[in-house]
């Protein structure tokens, strides 16, 4: 453990539980508002704006790129608003054109512009490069209090600390307007609440998770931990409060167990090679959704 | 370019435009039924559920010395597995009080990440033999067999029969489920029978567009029909037509030019097909809006 640990397991470990836990918080609010899909749909969707963003200044991380992203989630949820007005479908064709859309052009993006290979490919957009995210300053368990080690730190790490606090605090400060509109809109609005704002906001701070966490995690994890953890919570409790704390706790335990497993399962069943960590933590999600779905107190309506 | 179009680079690139072709034209007509269910979303987790079955049956077929990537067997596994995300959306959303939209959501998340674990399992055992199974994810015509070809366009055609045959059926059931149970046709078997035919295409379609992109060749030619006309047949025709097409030009364009991903060309040219028919189609188009603003 100790140098090595600190080195190449620390900071993807932070990450991937940041990652989760700024996914889990606004995902608790579109299980309620049913509106999951608008994680999948934003987790596909900010591909060709990161690609903009790398292809605009070079670099794989950075501002730039998530400032694409935040754009290229913006036009998407414009778009389905879009199709809905004019063709008069259900949201749900809406986002699924919508989502589709903006992969393929992010696909292309990658291929035409020759971005492919050279630092980004499109397995990295979908599975993230989580274990990649090494601490290269790092000297020990001492790097953590050192000003010089500590400036080489990923900057995703930075990035996604401010999201996850950022989105935690709106929550706390909006928390009694945002429960009153998700539960019954129409009330809400009679008491004079902007349930129109409310809703514009709860849509911007999924794409604000979806943009942190797509830019160091990738599409699949950021889709599992927008729904997996807060269904997994609401399974287990019928108080918002309660299910919001638990699917914190559920999505970064989730992010730990995943990265665990995914680097030493292999070994412990006596396999070459490590896997996918982005991937194994989708699959705890799963399993942890799977017992609460079997055994949960408040697993049937009412 | 021009002589992809015309299907004149050679035998087996006009075979794979011209299955791509058959494919467009069956996801297009199934895609137009899904759409009257507004179901779209569903295939989107039955796609994304192959991909563990990919693997598992590529692992499969290694172990029993044969060749890993022989389409039919990988086909088998990702239709087991899609099957068995089905199974466990319908338990998620009879069984517990979780939405149907997030019974989706779990399912395209946890069988995707799944997919991903085996396929990096995969690569990282170096064999070189798992070329090919990256083009299960975004799709990929290169390196395609012409067993595999003719697997793919006859698919399309059968699904294309069973279409027609059930046509009346299906519509009824769309527009009118209570009147289809007094003519004693059972709602919840003509449903079975349309997800049986969406798997069939999303199978049929995942080697060609890839699991992630396939649902928008359910869902987009569908929406595009829905601008030009209130007709049912007609709509699947067009929705049909857009598909068929796209399929068609994605293909071509990708034999043509060499590293354009097949899959992202075809969504790319289906969702072009939704915005001349937004801009164009008579009564629901943005021209023909004005036209009565104005």
């Amino acid at each position: 453990m100790g140098q090595d640990f600190v080195v190449l397991s620390l900071v993807p470990i932070l990450i991937g539980v940041l990652a989760a836990v700024s996914c889990a918080l606004p995902g608790n609010f579109l299980l309620l508002r049913r509106q999951a899909m608008m994680g999948d749909m934003m987790a596909h969707s900010v591909l060709p704006g990161l690609i903009m963003g790398f292809l605009l200044t070079g670099q794989v991380s950075g501002w730039v790129m998530f400032a694409g992203a935040g754009v290229a989630a913006l036009i998407s949820a414009l778009m389905v608003e879009a199709v809905v007005r004019l063709a008069r479908v259900d949201p749900g064709a809406a986002m699924g054109m919508t989502f589709t859309t903006m992969f393929a052009s992010g696909v292309l993006l990658l291929e035409l512009t020759g971005a492919s290979g050279v630092h980004l490919d499109v397995e990295h957009a979908l599975y993230g490069n989580l274990e990649s995210l090494i601490w290269l300053d790092a000297q020990g368990w001492a790097s953590l209090i050192d000003p010089v080690a500590l400036a080489g730190l990923p900057p995703e790490l930075a990035q996604l600390a401010v999201v996850a606090i950022l989105l935690a605090l709106l929550m706390w400060v909006f928390w009694r307007p945002l429960v009153m509109a998700s539960f019954d809109a129409g009330h809400a609005a009679v008491l004079g609440l902007p349930v129109g704002a409310i809703s514009l906001g709860v849509v911007a701070s999924t794409a604000l998770a979806s943009v942190a966490a797509f830019t160091a995690v990738g599409s699949i994890l950021t889709i599992a931990m927008l729904i997996c953890p807060p269904a997994t919570a609401r399974l287990l409790t019928n108080r918002l409060g309660v299910q919001v704390v638990l699917s914190v706790v559920i999505a970064a335990i989730c992010a730990v167990v995943g990265y665990g497993v995914a680097g030493f399962g292999p070994q412990w069943l006596g396999l070459p090679g490590a896997v996918s960590a982005a991937g194994m933590i989708a699959v705890t999600s799963g399993v942890l959704l799977g017992l609460a779905a079997a055994f949960g107190p408040h697993r049937k309506a009412g | 370019m021009i002589q992809a179009f015309l299907l004149q680079s050679g035998y087996n690139a006009t075979l794979v435009t011209l299955g791509a072709m058959a494919l467009g034209l069956a996801t297009g007509a199934v895609g137009a039924f899904l759409f009257l269910r507004k179901r779209s979303l569903v295939p989107d987790a039955m796609a994304h559920a192959t991909l563990p079955g990919v693997g598992l049956a590529f692992l499969v077929m290694v172990a029993f010395g044969g060749e890993g990537r022989f389409l039919p067997g990988l086909l088998l596994g990702a239709g087991v597995s899609s099957l068995l995300g089905l199974w466990v959306l319908q338990g998620l959303v009879r069984g517990t009080r979780l939405p149907e939209d997030a019974a989706i959501g779990i399912v395209l998340s946890t069988f995707y990440g799944a997919g991903i674990v085996l396929l990096t399992y995969i690569q990282g055992l170096g064999a070189g033999r798992q070329a090919g199974l990256e083009g299960f994810l975004l799709g990929s015509t290169a390196g395609m067999l012409r067993e595999d070809v003719y697997l793919i366009a006859g698919g399309g055609v059968l699904v294309l029969a069973a279409l027609f045959c059930l046509r009346r059926v299906l519509v009824m059931v769309a527009f009118d489920p209570g009147y289809a149970r007094v003519l004693g046709v059972r709602p919840a078997w003509v449903d079975a029978a349309l997800m049986a035919l969406v798997l069939a295409v999303v199978l049929l379609g995942i080697r060609v567009v890839g699991a992630i992109l396939v649902v928008a060749l359910l869902i987009t030619p569908a929406v595009a029909a829905r601008m030009w006309t209130d007709r049912v047949g007609v709509m699947v025709l067009i929705s049909a037509g857009i598909g068929g097409a796209a399929g068609f030009g994605g293909a071509a364009m990708s034999a043509a030019v060499p590293g354009l991903p097949t899959g992202a060309v075809i969504v790319a040219l289906v969702f072009a097909g939704f915005v001349i028919s937004a801009i164009f189609a008579p009564k629901r188009g943005l021209l023909g809006y004005l036209r009565r603003a104005a």
